[in-house]
């Protein structure tokens, strides 16, 4: 897409160093190569997903000021809005100065509040899930691949056994019999987190596995270091890049899920604003106001495909051997 | 020229027949090896699973109990579910009911549930093994296709995007790969009903026709859900063959292919996709396994009365039977899927027995 993506791919291989720089590049150089943020920066395409990400973290924030512009809030009805059918009157599904995205069929409630509200719910979920993934795949897989032994290879059968659990599943069904006085956000968070741990546990155990046996985690150990503070203050540190990238390609995952879960109807319950569930809702009537459809949807895909932009071109940026696409 | 290969012919011969001979007791060994852990990793999921809802506070004679519930009627609700013993009593009964079958009450209110018992739904009374084994089917049809699609157009996306890389093509698949990923199932399902069914009037947008009664009506009702979940899939393994297709390309022996004067499409075919297809065949099998468990979002979107959605119903009404039942046995699936894939590889790639 861009001129240094063109370089980049024809350089021969092995790949080069970081600070090496191919002729032709030099005189588009508007920051160094050889920071992080730099090469970040000369990836259009993360940028843009890096500032559609920027984008609807402001709005879960300000979500509240954000739909007051309009004078509306996500739950006040408005049937004033609808006509006899209880579809929205007006062109667009109501679009107008009132009603920016139009009105939702049968209440009337202000779609673009909705909409901006919903990303708070997809963000909470997304990253708490993720937060709950990351926290038991690095502690499960930084561990297994430092003791070994037969930890190891329970941890390991667990991971593999998960990997190929019908998680979509498992969730449906646990949302079905969950107690109703258990907090349905929570619930979600900690069930997506918990099918979202094994992959992350399978990369960290098999980089620890590797970083054990090098010179300084060993002296650590030799100076009489206990576990505790070789795993947490030797080893961890060496984890960050991959916990960062794994997060960041781990959320989208995990913001679709929500989204699909509450598309289902097992989700999050009424009326806080979900972009899945107002999908789930806009079947009925998309034949008639598919603008009900569009917007929640727009949102659901723009904020999925920029963390995954974004997560692609961290990992490029990270590891500069990776080729646009890793697996 | 055509000596020294004749040589190399037989010798390869020679030893083929003698790996061959002792590969039959390895292949035994390696076949006897992995079905024993994959019944005991059954076991072991389904122990979880069952612990899981049985702990959970949803008490099903509670719920078919009835109004008013005194104390009597909900112990009797119990015994007759069997339900009035410890949850590993429960388990027990489960387990046997798969094996030998099971029967529920006495007398004029007895129930028999036959050999794979995976429990029975006094709600919709009929058995789950029943219930699964009517809807599989669609979930079958539905699966099936959208597989075999996505695993052909994927990789060959993904091969074509290696081989033709930088160039507009290759741009074309990395960008349709990163959207078809980013983008819900459902949401291009909705889309597809909305353009393909109701703008353009060519396809049917919901319902199943079974095949036995009218092969092209099946295949017709079935198009867009496989086009749609095909092409959503296909992005994956398109992402994966590309990047694992740049690294085998890179190595030492495909090098030496090139040098031997093999022509450029067999060093792809013959050379570099043997290997690459490898993790795309596991991929494929857990894919496919969870698919058959219940492709529950496309079966709703396209209204077709499979796994997913028996699972949904289940659900919206606490039929826990069904709920356990039908878990179980998509885990099942997957994790069948996943032995097959181990045992079709092993097969393929001698590497793995050793």
């Amino acid at each position: 897409m861009t001129g240094h993506q063109t370089a980049r791919q024809s350089l021969p291989k092995p790949a080069p160093r970081l600070t090496d720089r191919h002729p032709d590049e030099t005189d588009v150089e508007v920051a160094p190569r050889d920071t992080l943020l730099g090469r970040l920066g000369h990836d259009h395409l993360a940028v843009a997903g890096a500032v559609t990400i920027v984008m609807s973290v402001l709005a879960a924030l300000f979500a509240a000021g954000l739909s007051g512009l309009s004078g509306n809030d996500p739950f006040r009805y408005h049937l004033d809005a609808l006509d006899p059918t209880g579809a929205p009157a007006g062109w667009g599904g109501g679009i107008g100065a009132a009603h920016w995205f139009g009105v939702e069929p049968l209440t009337g409630r202000d779609l673009f509040s909705i909409v901006v509200h919903g990303s708070r719910t997809s963000l909470l979920v997304g990253v708490g899930a993720t937060a709950v993934a990351m926290l038991i795949g690095v502690a499960v897989g930084g561990t297994a691949g430092y003791f070994g032994g037969w930890f190891d290879a329970v941890a390991s059968r667990v991971i593999d056994v998960l990997f190929g659990f019908p998680g979509l599943i498992f969730m449906i069904a646990v949302g079905a019999i969950a107690p109703i006085w258990f907090p349905r956000v929570l619930m979600l968070v900690l069930v997506i987190g918990f099918f979202g741990w094994p992959s992350i546990a399978r990369v960290v155990r098999g980089q620890t596995l590797e970083m054990r046996t090098q010179g300084y985690v060993r002296a650590s150990a030799a100076i009489g270091a206990g576990h505790a503070h070789v795993l947490l203050r030797q080893i961890l540190p060496g984890l960050t890049a991959t916990i960062v990238v794994f997060s960041t390609i781990t959320i989208p995952g995990t913001i679709g899920a929500e989204a699909a879960l509450s598309f289902l109807g097992v989700g999050v319950p009424p009326p806080t604003p979900s972009w899945g569930r107002s999908i789930g809702d806009a079947v009925t009537w998309f034949a008639t106001d598919p603008f009900y459809l569009l917007f929640p949807g727009l949102a659901l895909f723009l904020v999925t495909l920029a963390f995954n932009v974004f997560g692609d071109g961290l990992r490029d940026a990270l590891d500069p051997r990776s080729r646009g696409l890793g697996r | 020229m055509k000596a020294p290969v004749r040589v190399v012919e037989a010798a390869r011969a020679g030893v083929a027949q003698r790996l061959v001979r002792s590969d039959v007791l390895h292949t035994v060994r390696f076949v006897a090896g992995r079905t024993s852990g994959m019944a005991l990793v059954l076991l072991i999921v389904s122990a979880l699973t069952f612990a899981v809802f049985v702990l959970l506070p949803a008490d099903p004679a509670q719920l078919a109990c009835g109004r008013p519930c005194t104390p009597e009627r909900l112990e009797a609700a119990r015994g007759y579910m069997g339900l009035n013993q410890s949850a590993a009593g429960q388990y027990l009964d489960f387990l046997r009911g798969i094996f030998v079958g099971r029967t529920y009450g006495a007398g004029s209110a007895q129930v028999d549930c036959a050999a794979p018992c995976l429990g029975y739904s006094f709600r919709l009374n009929e058995s789950v093994t029943t219930l699964i084994a009517s809807r599989l089917p669609v979930t079958f049809s539905i699966a099936i296709g959208a597989a075999v699609l996505w695993l052909v157009g994927g990789v060959a996306a993904g091969v074509v995007a290696a081989i033709r890389r930088g160039t507009v093509a290759d741009r074309m698949v990395i960008l349709g790969a990163v959207t078809g990923v980013s983008a819900p199932s459902y949401l291009v399902g909705l889309l597809g009903i909305l353009l393909f069914g109701f703008t353009l009037d060519m396809v049917p947008v919901s319902g199943y026709v079974s095949f036995t009664e009218s092969p092209v009506d099946w295949a017709w009702h079935l198009v867009l859900p496989w086009a749609v979940l095909a092409l959503l899939s296909a992005a994956v393994y398109a992402r994966l063959t590309r990047a694992l297709m740049l690294d085998v390309l890179g190595t030492d022996y495909i090098l030496t292919a090139r040098a031997k004067g093999i022509t450029e499409s067999r060093v792809i075919t013959h050379h570099a996709l043997r290997n690459v297809m490898i993790p795309v065949v596991t991929l494929f099998g857990l894919d496919l396994g969870g698919l058959l468990g219940g492709a529950v979002i496309t079966e709703k979107v396209f209204s077709m009365a499979g796994l997913g959605s028996l699972l949904l119903d289940a659900v919206g009404n606490v039929d826990l039977p069904v709920v356990v039942g039908v878990t179980l046995f998509s885990a099942a699936l997957i994790l069948v899927a996943n032995f097959v894939v181990d045992l079709v590889y092993g097969l393929l790639d001698p590497r793995v027995r050793a």
